[in-house]
């Protein structure tokens, strides 16, 4: 139930790896037919991962170490080959890979614009026009929040950059295999992506790179990537990448129906079966995997451990999992209020889960709630006790 | 996930003590929703002997926030409020068998928990209690001057990062840190202990001027390397001295030697060892 944060390696990806461990080890750069096959091997995942995402041409895909390297690789480029422009737009609940960076542009004078989101998570097309100007060297924001699973308009976004001859580029590294991403026809002109989010092996990604679009590698040295990204390849998890992004192809249908049905279940009985819990996240425009949700009065960590001991992973928000003090920084961007913002749970769901372990949470997660309330100091009787108010903090 | 102790996983899954005493005669409430930690705690003490014979706690926070909670109240049932009063956040933190460094402040929210309580037993105004705690400092945690100093104090903290883990004090925006340091750097020196003070550099006299330097450095080439050198057939020359910048060059069968870096170091450490350990010697090429 905690997708989000990884995927279990699909069995034909891992089969399809195999020979190229210990048979087939040869070096892609290699000049004999020992090398060759790999190389080859590595061009069909190419195809593959162009396919999922509807690239025009397999050159514009480069593989990368994940999807954190995609990001960096995309803002450094952008800002080396537009040295003139000193400024990047970005939203405050993009992930770490890229809200991180901010400290460290800042310092070199870079401006880092983070726009907001409302309570739904959602960003304001308004403010995001008022920010575009001639400064921009660029536009990075997410396809689908992490936490929340919230879709943002990234073509529409995109579209606008493209206007006021700004690059684009989004993380798309929750999203890619859950909903369709279409490059063809897109004005985006990078976008991220993670092997380990869609079924592939963990420290293998890919970047989109649009034909024509000023690059600067991130990572220099040999020639390959056709130098766009040296080092030599990753090569078994890069054959794991091209098969998951092809079985993740065919699923995509599915995930829409069969895992989203199991999602909503689980929402609808959670939030029906448990008092003072609250969605976080738009409804409708979201993943179809993802549920946020907030269970006000107890703090997230306990939830957890408690799911834990019965064989339940899951994620929270909460600041106490996390060594950091403060919940996250998506819900407080969002203005998830405090009572309920320590008590967050994310379920995120893959088509290997099952209807069958959705019931399972569904019954247990109700005591466990119930047990942590009969504990807190803000809760009696089933029933909250605003008015408390600790008289010495 | 965490790596806790067995102890704290039981006193977490089973917590001992939970609830509420009706008749509580000694109350603590501390933390806030807010923050995300808050703990009741309630005691019974017998009249007469001040002995706790009951104590029950309610808590809103984490797993290590509940088992502190639970352990205090086991800790203190049977004990005098005297004896109680003794308990610190690294008992706590002991019973348990350790706490993860980050979460040191659940068993500092047990100790303070029992100090309310207790000064609540003891008809302690405590909203008079809370207007002594000085200024407020960490407006993310709404965390007082004194209770920062109190926990540097008793639990020996040097850092920001460890006053955070303890407090939390400085876990948010950060704006608070340079008070924070401030509060450190009083409490140690209040213990007769700088912590901080800067060392001020040595102020070296010059042990000599700038004429004997290159005196003496003239006078050690002449009678301790020329020699030396003469022995190979080799020979050097003086170029400059700026400073403690020696610029030379080799001549006679030094000049074409490929070990000449190696006789620059040489000539280097003489006039280190003879005249100024900072010397450089420069070896220049015609
Ligand atoms: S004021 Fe202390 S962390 Fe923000």
């Amino acid at each position: 139930m905690d997708n989000n944060a990884t995927t279990k390696v699909d069995e034909m990806v891992f089969e399809e790896m195999k020979p190229y461990f210990i048979s087939l080890y040869g070096n892609p750069s290699s000049m004999h037919t020992f090398g060759g096959q790999v190389g080859k091997k590595i061009e069909e995942a190419r195809e593959r991962v162009a396919r999922l995402i509807g690239a025009h041409h397999t050159t514009e895909i480069i593989f990368t170490s994940c999807g954190t390297e995609s990001d960096s690789t995309a803002v450094y480029s952008a800002l080396q080959a537009f040295p003139e422009r000193k400024e990047i737009i970005t939203t405050r609940v993009e992930h770490p890979a890229i809200i991180s960076l901010s400290p460290h542009l800042e310092k070199q004078g870079i401006a880092v614009i983070q726009l907001k989101v409302d309570k739904y998570g959602n960003l304001d097309l308004n403010e995001y026009d008022r920010c575009l100007n001639e400064e921009t060297a660029l536009v990075t924001i997410m396809t689908a929040n992490n936490e929340t699973g919230v879709v943002f308009p990234v073509e529409k976004m995109a579209q606008m950059a493209k206007e006021r001859g700004v690059l684009f580029h989004t993380d798309a590294v929750q999203a890619a295999g859950k909903i369709p991403i279409n490059m063809k026809n897109s004005a985006i002109d990078m976008l991220s992506i993670s092997g380990h989010k869609l079924h592939a092996p963990k420290g293998v990604g890919a970047l989109y790179l649009r034909r024509g679009t000023r690059f600067r590698p991130f990572m220099r040295g040999g020639h390959q990537e056709r130098n766009r990204r040296s080092g030599t390849e990753n090569v078994t998890s890069i054959i794991g990448l091209g098969k998951a992004a092809e079985i993740a192809q065919a699923h995509i249908e599915e995930e829409n129906i069969r895992v989203k049905e199991m999602r909503d279940l689980l929402e609808k009985e959670i939030l029906k079966r448990v008092p003072r819990t609250i969605l976080n996240g738009d409804k409708n425009n979201r993943l179809p995997n993802t549920t946020n949700i907030s269970f006000e009065f107890i703090e997230g960590e306990g939830i957890l451990l408690l799911l834990n001991e019965l064989g339940i992973a899951a994620s929270s928000g909460s600041a106490c999992t996390s060594g950091s003090l403060e919940p996250s920084h998506v819900l407080r961007a969002m203005g998830v209020p405090f009572t309920a913002a320590h008590g967050s749970i994310r379920f995120s769901l893959s088509r290997y889960n099952t209807m069958e372990e959705v019931g399972y949470v569904i019954e247990n997660l109700p005591p466990v709630i119930e047990n942590l309330r009969s504990i807190s100091p803000y809760w009696k009787d089933g029933r909250p006790i605003p008015e408390f108010e600790p008289q010495y903090k | 996930m965490w790596d806790y102790s067995d102890k704290v996983k039981e006193y977490f899954m089973n917590p001992k003590n939970v609830g509420v005493i009706e008749d509580a005669n000694a109350v603590g409430d501390v933390g806030s929703i807010t923050c995300g930690d808050a703990l009741k705690l309630m005691l019974k003490v017998e009249d007469g002997t001040e002995k706790i014979v009951n104590a029950k706690f309610q808590t809103f926070g984490c797993g290590s926030a509940i088992a502190s909670s639970s352990a205090l109240t086991e800790m203190i049932i049977g004990k005098t409020v005297k004896e109680a009063e003794k308990i610190t956040n690294q008992d706590i933190a002991d019973y348990l068998g350790g706490l993860p460094r980050e979460k040191m402040h659940c068993s500092v929210l047990g100790r303070e928990a029992l100090e309310t309580a207790i000064a609540n037993y003891r008809g302690i105004d405590l909203k008079q209690l809370k207007e002594d705690e000085g200024p407020l400092v960490c407006q993310c945690f709404g965390i007082h001057e004194k209770f920062i100093e109190k926990v540097v104090t008793e639990n020996s903290l040097k850092t920001v990062e460890e006053v955070t883990n303890y407090t939390k004090a400085g876990g948010g925006c950060q704006s608070c840190h340079p008070a924070i340091e401030d509060i450190i750097e009083k409490a140690w020196r209040e213990k007769g202990k700088f912590l901080h003070v800067r060392e001020e550099a040595p102020k070296h006299k010059p042990v000599m001027t700038n004429l004997q330097k290159i005196a003496l450095i003239t006078e050690t080439i002449e009678k301790e390397i020329r020699p030396a050198l003469a022995q190979d057939g080799g020979d050097i020359e003086l170029i400059d001295i700026a400073g403690n910048e020696v610029y030379i060059a080799l001549r006679g069968q030094c000049a074409s030697c490929i070990s000449a870096a190696y006789t620059t170091e040489n000539i280097e450490d003489k006039l280190r060892e003879l005249v100024s350990p900072d010397i450089v010697v420069h070896l220049q090429s015609d």
